[in-house]
């Protein structure tokens, strides 16, 4: 009888762990829905990141990451690591409501997990598909667990792949897309890129990349109704299916290793010598230049695309905002930097946090140019990218985890 | 497809633990030698871990025991996530039922391996704080490293503490620190300290194992980086009489030459001997006598191409250049036979021109899993600063 009970409650749970979730407020990955750091259902963000009671809470946390947070329904889900050496990774959840821990789950590094100072082992972004959270680490353990914490599955690429790895530190972030963990281990030495099926953990399919270190994340553009991930490296860009792998677009002229390209539908900003933007070919077998710009360099910060104008950082901290048509440049601004993480937007304001824990809300919606409304010390040094949901910011340090709401009244 | 897979998983590990006949604890453990290369065996896992996460208390000391009894690293993790789920479940709702004593007694008995023992502390430090704080003492030499790290910044601390008020007690302990210390970033504090505040002399070579007396020949030819997978003489025979044609002026040939190195952290250079060069390869021979058999690793800090010979065969090579060195960066399992045994480092050096790609040079020592310095049994003295220069060969 006591089984019986039992297994009527469980099933209960297990329908509700799976009813269809409203994904609309998620933030899945690294730059949020579409990876191009934008939302358009915040439009109550805080703009005073100063005023008293924006910061709705603030938690500390075990390790060290600057792998954005990821907010999936009411929970956020990070990662960490801690330890000497940084051996021990972490996946945290917590309340959106009030920071409160939900689960923790621990492992050991089973790769490499030496980095450069600046970064850490928990550098690249998790990822989910709103079922499942897909962590992934410098040390190359990617681990899928359930929005519960129950371990599906658990990879150690380093142990399949033994010189995959990047002594000074990888930190590219995952993409799902059409059922696949899309992720790049691409180095000096044995670089790669595969994807990874979601259910099973089992590789889809591998395909060797260019020889040379790569912190870059790919990104899933939609192009004729179809998912294309953009692997881009210093050779250039690589459009690949997710499920199989399959070359579709190859773009040859080169491109940074550090700030990643955005991708608004089927147009791909790349920073490959400043600025240049492609679009592929509607049935996605080619790619075509549309111009090229060099005066939009950007630094750290990857690009962003709000309401039809394109913004860089570069690595002075000049905010510069360029006509998506041309690339020219409209105007420009000067940021406290420098930023190591790129800039989020709710379709008004970009907010950006650099590298000492200044965080800047910016006014974008002027015709002429943009002004810095706000700003906050957080005192701690930032490296990682914003998430945005359900009109609250979150960002993290090393040491801390903050939500910025506006205050109730 | 996903979610359907998902919720056939979970609905099986459901009946097999309702059932509480079929899925035993021994069978879940079991399970996870499933669990292989590229993926292999994760549904199985997967349904075992469901079981595992919803043991109760007397789950804990069997899994804590299961994780030193499997070396697949990935098997590892999915026991400790597993346990960590029941110990924090209990911890929240019944931290009576923990099983402490028995835990402690886990973690003193050395004979149990290193990696459950370190979990136990870490999980006994976050809900007992205090009976966690108790056992650090006699963690001092301890085989794990960890375990033993832990103790060892406990005297660090106490000697930093009583520095200004008694020097010579803060030597006594830094000196007891020193003992007992495995790790790097620990060892190069109390020598800063022994050195600086208390004036004492500190021997690091000796303490880490670094291989201080090499022989070098070089420069190879490695343009376009295709030196690193290039087969050049040292690689299929040790002469150390013998010339070879090299990368040198005029075709002029290459030969062995002895050299030492005096450097705190065995530091090999190459760019000493053949001033600074680009496209290069050079290699390094040594020997390491030993009276018996023993499990050893070769423990390499390198930021160049390199390949490391362990007795003639392979142990491993990696083609990535200037992205970082630090003392243990590569950890090599060997077993030293008795008698005489062989080294050969090759090392590769770039294209690049700029500043910090410079560096040619390699380090490395020899020791047990825990970082325990083994030393050859015909280990020189350590070279003075000042003998630190390439020697002829005789």
């Amino acid at each position: 009888m006591r089984s019986v009970s039992f297994f009527i409650r469980y099933l209960f749970w297990l329908c509700l762990i799976y009813l269809p979730m409203d994904s609309h407020a998620d933030w899945l990955n690294f730059r949020g829905p579409g990876a191009n750091g934008v939302v358009s259902d915040c439009a109550d963000l805080p703009t005073d990141l100063a005023a008293e009671g924006a910061i709705a809470w603030q938690i500390d946390l075990p390790g060290r990451g600057l792998g954005s947070p990821l907010v999936v329904g009411d929970r956020i889900y990070l990662t960490a690591a801690s330890g000497p050496e940084q051996r021990q990774l972490h996946i945290l959840c917590f309340s959106a409501a009030d920071g409160a821990p939900i689960w923790e789950r621990r492992f050991w590094a089973t790769g490499r997990t030496m980095c450069h100072k600046k970064t850490c082992v928990a550098a690249p972004s998790p990822a989910s598909d709103g079922q499942s959270i897909y962590a992934f680490y410098s040390s190359n353990d990617l681990i899928a667990v359930s929005l519960d914490g129950d371990v599906r599955w658990m990879r150690g690429l380093t142990l399949d792949y033994p010189n995959a790895s990047n002594s000074l530190g990888m930190s590219s972030s995952l993409v799902v897309a059409d059922d696949t963990v899309v992720v790049q281990v691409e180095n000096d030495s044995e670089s790669f890129a595969a994807g990874i099926d979601t259910a099973t953990g089992l590789n889809r399919w591998k395909i060797d990349r260019p020889k040379k270190a790569n912190w870059t994340s790919p990104v899933v553009m939609q192009v004729d109704q179809q998912a294309v991930v953009a692997l881009q490296s210093s050779a250039g860009v690589l459009g690949v299916l997710p499920k199989t792998g399959s070359a579709l677009f190859d773009f040859d002229g080169g491109a940074s290793t550090i700030p990643s390209s955005v991708a608004v539908g089927d147009t791909l900003y790349v920073p490959s010598h400043g600025l240049t933007a492609l679009r592929a070919s509607a049935d996605g077998s080619g790619i075509e230049k549309l111009w090229n710009e060099g005066a939009q360099r950007p630094g750290t910060a990857s690009p962003i695309v709000v309401d039809g104008k394109v913004y860089t950082i570069n690595g002075a901290g000049v905010l510069s905002c360029g006509d998506p048509q041309t690339g020219e440049r409209l105007w420009r601004i000067r940021l406290k930097g420098p930023f190591g993480c790129s800039p989020v937007s709710n379709g008004s304001h970009l907010y950006i946090f650099n590298e000492m824990g200044v965080g800047q809300c910016i006014d974008i919606t002027g015709e002429a140019e943009a002004r810095v409304v706000s700003e906050v010390e957080l005192d701690d040094t930032i490296l990682s990218t914003p998430a945005l949901s359900d009109d609250s910011l979150y960002i993290r340090s090393d040491k801390h985890l903050w939500k910025f709401s506006k205050p109730t009244e | 497809m996903h979610r359907l897979l998902s919720i056939a998983l979970a609905l099986a590990s459901l009946i097999a633990f309702s059932s509480g006949q079929s899925a035993s604890l021994e069978d879940s453990i079991a399970a996870l030698s499933a669990v292989g290369p590229e993926g292999a065996g994760h549904a199985e896992a997967a349904a075992a871990w469901q079981v595992l996460s919803s043991g109760d208390a007397e789950t804990i000391l069997p899994m804590l025991a299961a994780i030193g009894e499997h070396d697949d690293p990935l098997q590892r993790n999915w026991l400790r996530s597993a346990l960590e789920t029941v110990y924090s479940r209990i911890a929240d709702t019944s931290a009576a039922a923990l099983p402490l004593a028995e835990m402690q007694n886990f973690i003193s008995d050395t004979a149990n391996p290193a990696a459950p023992r370190e979990l136990a502390f870490d999980l006994l430090q976050r809900s007992q704080a205090d009976l966690a704080f108790k056992l650090i003492p006699s963690f001092l030499s301890d085989p794990s490293p960890t375990l033993r790290r832990i103790a060892v910044q406990q005297l660090i601390d106490q000697a930093k503490a009583s520095l200004a008020e008694d020097k010579e007690a803060a030597g006594q302990t830094f000196r007891r620190a020193l003992d007992s210390a495995r790790d790097a970033e620990q060892i190069t504090t109390i020598a800063k300290h022994l050195r600086s505040d208390i004036g004492d002399t500190v021997d690091l070579p000796t303490q880490f194992g670094f291989l201080m007396c090499w022989h070098i020949i070089g420069p190879f030819d490695n343009t376009g980086r295709e030196g690193f997978d290039s087969v050049f003489p040292p690689e299929e025979q040790i002469d150390l009489e013998a010339s070879y044609p090299g990368k040198l002026a005029d075709g002029k040939t290459v030969s062995w030459t002895e050299y030492a190195t005096s450097d705190d952290y065995g530091m090999v250079d190459f760019n000493s001997p053949f001033s600074p060069l680009k496209e290069a390869v050079a290699y390094a021979y040594t020997e390491f006598q030993s009276d018996g058999e023993q499990v050893a690793q070769l423990r390499l800090g390198c930021k160049n191409a390199w390949k490391v010979w362990f007795n003639g065969e392979l142990l491993f090579g990696r083609d990535e250049y200037h992205r970082g060195i630090r003392i243990d960066q590569y950890q090599l399992p060997v077993t030293i036979k008795p008698g005489r045994n062989t080294i050969l480092i090759k090392a590769c050096q770039c294209e690049q021109e700029k500043d910090w790609t410079k560096q040619w040079q390699f380090q490395l020592r020899v020791c047990d899993q825990t970082g325990t310095a083994i030393l050859s049994t015909d280990r020189q003295p350590t070279p003075q600063k000042a003998a630190a220069t390439r020697r002829p060969s005789a």
